[in-house]
């Protein structure tokens, strides 16, 4: 990471004697795309409120730029934020809400003319300065918010579920728009989010968070390749979490089944958690894999089928792009490289959430 | 079956509004009947009207009225909504309760509230206009806060925030962004305390003190010492102030949604 601009130390929060956050620290480097995720209700949203100066934390502080800016009040810091619902202001034009912090600040209304007609240009919206915002779609008025953000040229951007109530097509597009807008500002994005591909497309760094604790940070490639635990495992993407023992390094049991790993460092025969991702399942001929099992049902997904497989006692989730109908024998492999080792959770946060049952 | 329904439907209709209108229409009548009759018809005449504006008891009691009933609404609608704003920010059971609490002396007997007042302001202060004054702006507030509260509960806080973070201090958030937001509100909660400060008569009466008058407490006193016609031509005057008000109060937003449409439309036109 270059530079930090954003510190957050130790941060804590309760609500009515509920902890939301829990001693978080991280560190935001300069020129980051930096996002949170995770299930609502986990601290992101908080976190971010905090940098924006909406909420006050218990404790911990937050720095910018070297500076303690904890008790800062909203309109003292060089920090601007797009809102979940856009909070456009609708009694005014989309040229007056954009001049809104502009007109604020008392800069010239050359200068306010000239900003407008920038981030118009930015945004792809030239020529809507006088519509009024409760004329525009979703998108545009998505699209407005971050125009009215930018102009005052903050150098951190907090991006709250921006993209949350537009459809798929549109919600991919602001996303490449997104990209392009944060490359061409050169500033830092500090982004939430619940969406895990959302996530994985945008950001320089993900911060996995889960009740008010961080779970993992890293790259999306890191984050996805290699979970650190069930929570992360199962929250970024599908996959197949199941119980496993290391009898030595790179090597794994399951289900009574040695599965040669990369993974090494494990107690004599801990107990772990196995993570297979779906579209790492392999299918060959019974008995030439690792294991046999039946295919139980299958599922057209566009891009690739969606097979569940009975085999050993448990029911395994595989992807692939060839059709294996439900009823046929199937050998399953996995590559040890595919194999990812975690530690048992040893705290509820970093179990896996079950939303199905 | 069906058309002697209709029929009941708008024979019970009219009765209402004759029951409401008719002894109003008389009274209008009665204001210019050339006689002091009740039940002759003695020709066209303008002549109460104006024995009404010579008689400068008339004139002084409707200057008071007047600048009581706005003046107290001001106040009133300063106080009543950073009340509402206040008490819109309220987590739940402080919430009920403020707003029960600010909410009783609008449903409490209005001689209740008249005579406590009363004695509560003749402990302090001669009673006279500026008693009066205080008496209307404290039943006035719960009206005020009455109109804003929903519309602040309707709109979205978010936009506060979000002119917080574009630099705005709490103060300007409030004036730019929530009072626009929010004025529909104010101005009704406005009128509507104006109305009922003109409309009171109980709660003046009793915090008045001697030498000073509303419309209402003068036109009691003059009913003591019989009926003039003058005061039927002052109760006219009266509705139609308050008719013509209430017109302005549901046409106007009509009217400029209007205007607005067009210029819309004439703009869209041009590009």
């Amino acid at each position: 990471m270059e530079q930090a601009i954003l510190n957050l130390e130790h941060l804590s929060k309760s609500f009515d004697g509920k902890k939301i956050l829990d001693d978080l620290s991280i560190d935001i480097g300069k020129n980051e795309f930096v996002t949170l995720l995770g299930p609502s209700g986990c601290g992101k949203t908080t976190t971010l409120r905090m940098i924006g100066g909406f909420i006050m934390p218990d404790e911990g502080r937050v720095i910018f730029e070297g500076k303690d800016i904890t008790a800062l009040p909203p309109d003292k810091r060089h920090i601007n934020t797009v809102f979940q619902k856009y909070s456009l202001f609708s009694h005014m034009s989309v040229a007056d809400n954009i001049a809104f912090g502009l007109k604020l600040k008392k800069k010239s209304s050359a200068y306010i003319h000239d900003k407008i007609k920038y981030a118009l240009k930015l945004v792809d919206l030239e020529g809507y300065e006088d519509r009024h915002p409760m004329s525009l779609s979703g998108g545009q008025q998505q699209r407005i918010a971050i125009a009215r953000a930018i102009v005052n040229e903050p150098k951190v951007l907090l991006l709250d579920e921006p993209l949350g109530a537009l459809d798929l097509k549109l919600r991919q597009d602001m996303q490449k728009e997104l990209i392009k807008i944060k490359n061409e500002l050169g500033i830092t994005f500090v982004f939430v989010t619940h969406d895990q591909e959302e996530a994985l497309t945008m950001s320089d760094r993900i911060i996995v968070m889960n009740q008010g604790l961080i779970q993992q940070i890293g790259t999306p490639v890191d984050i996805y390749n290699e979970p650190e635990n069930a929570f992360v495992a199962d929250f970024i993407g599908e996959s197949n979490i199941i119980d496993g023992v290391m009898p030595k390094d790179f090597l794994v049991e399951i289900l009574g089944i040695p599965f040669p790993c990369v993974d090494s460092g494990f107690g004599r025969n801990e107990l772990v958690d196995v993570v297979i991702r779906p579209e790492d399942m392999e299918f060959q001929k019974p008995g030439s894999g690792m294991l046999d099992g039946r295919v139980t049902s299958i599922l057209f997904k566009g891009v690739h089928y969606e097979m569940k497989v009975q085999a050993g006692g448990f029911e395994w989730l595989a992807h692939s792009t060839e059709a294996y109908h439900p009823g046929t024998e199937v050998g399953i492999y996995v590559k040890p490289e595919n194999i990812q080792i975690m530690h048992k959770p040893t705290s509820a946060a970093q179990e896996v959430i079950n939303t199905n049952e | 079956m069906v058309r002697s329904k209709n029929f009941f439907m708008k024979f019970y209709l009219a009765l209402i509004i004759a029951f409401l209108y008719i002894p109003i229409a008389v009274l209008v009548v009665l204001s210019f009947n050339d006689s002091r009759s009740r039940v002759v018809w003695g020709g066209f005449t303008l002549e109460w009207y104006k024995t009404l504006f010579h008689n400068s008891d008339v004139v002084a009691a409707l200057q008071n009225t007047l600048t009581i009933g706005f003046g107290s609404a001001l106040i009133a609608t300063v106080i009543g909504v950073l009340a509402a704003v206040g008490i819109d920010a309220m987590k739940k059971r402080s919430y009920s309760l403020t707003l029960g609490v600010g909410n009783i002396p609008m449903l409490n007997a209005d001689i209740v509230t008249g005579i406590a007042l009363m004695l509560w302001f003749s402990r302090f202060t001669n009673l006279g206009y500026v008693s009066i004054l205080l008496a209307h702006v404290t039943f006035n507030i719960p009206y005020v806060i009455l109109s804003v509260l929903p519309k602040l509960q309707q709109m979205d806080m978010s936009v506060y925030e979000a002119a917080r973070d574009l630099g705005a201090s709490s103060v300007k958030a409030f004036t730019r962004v929530i009072l626009p937001n929010i004025f529909p509100a104010v101005v009704s909660g406005f009128f509507m305390a104006v109305t009922m400060s003109m409309d009171d008569f109980v709660v003046t009466y009793f915090t008045k003190g001697a030498g000073i008058n509303t419309l209402s407490t003068m036109i009691y006193g003059e009913l003591k010492r019989g009926i003039k016609p003058e005061m039927y031509a002052l109760s006219t005057l009266i509705f139609a102030v308050v008719l013509i008000v209430l017109l302005l109060v549901n046409y106007m937003p009509r009217i400029r949604q209007k205007q607005i449409q067009r210029k819309l439309q004439n703009r869209k036109a041009a590009s």
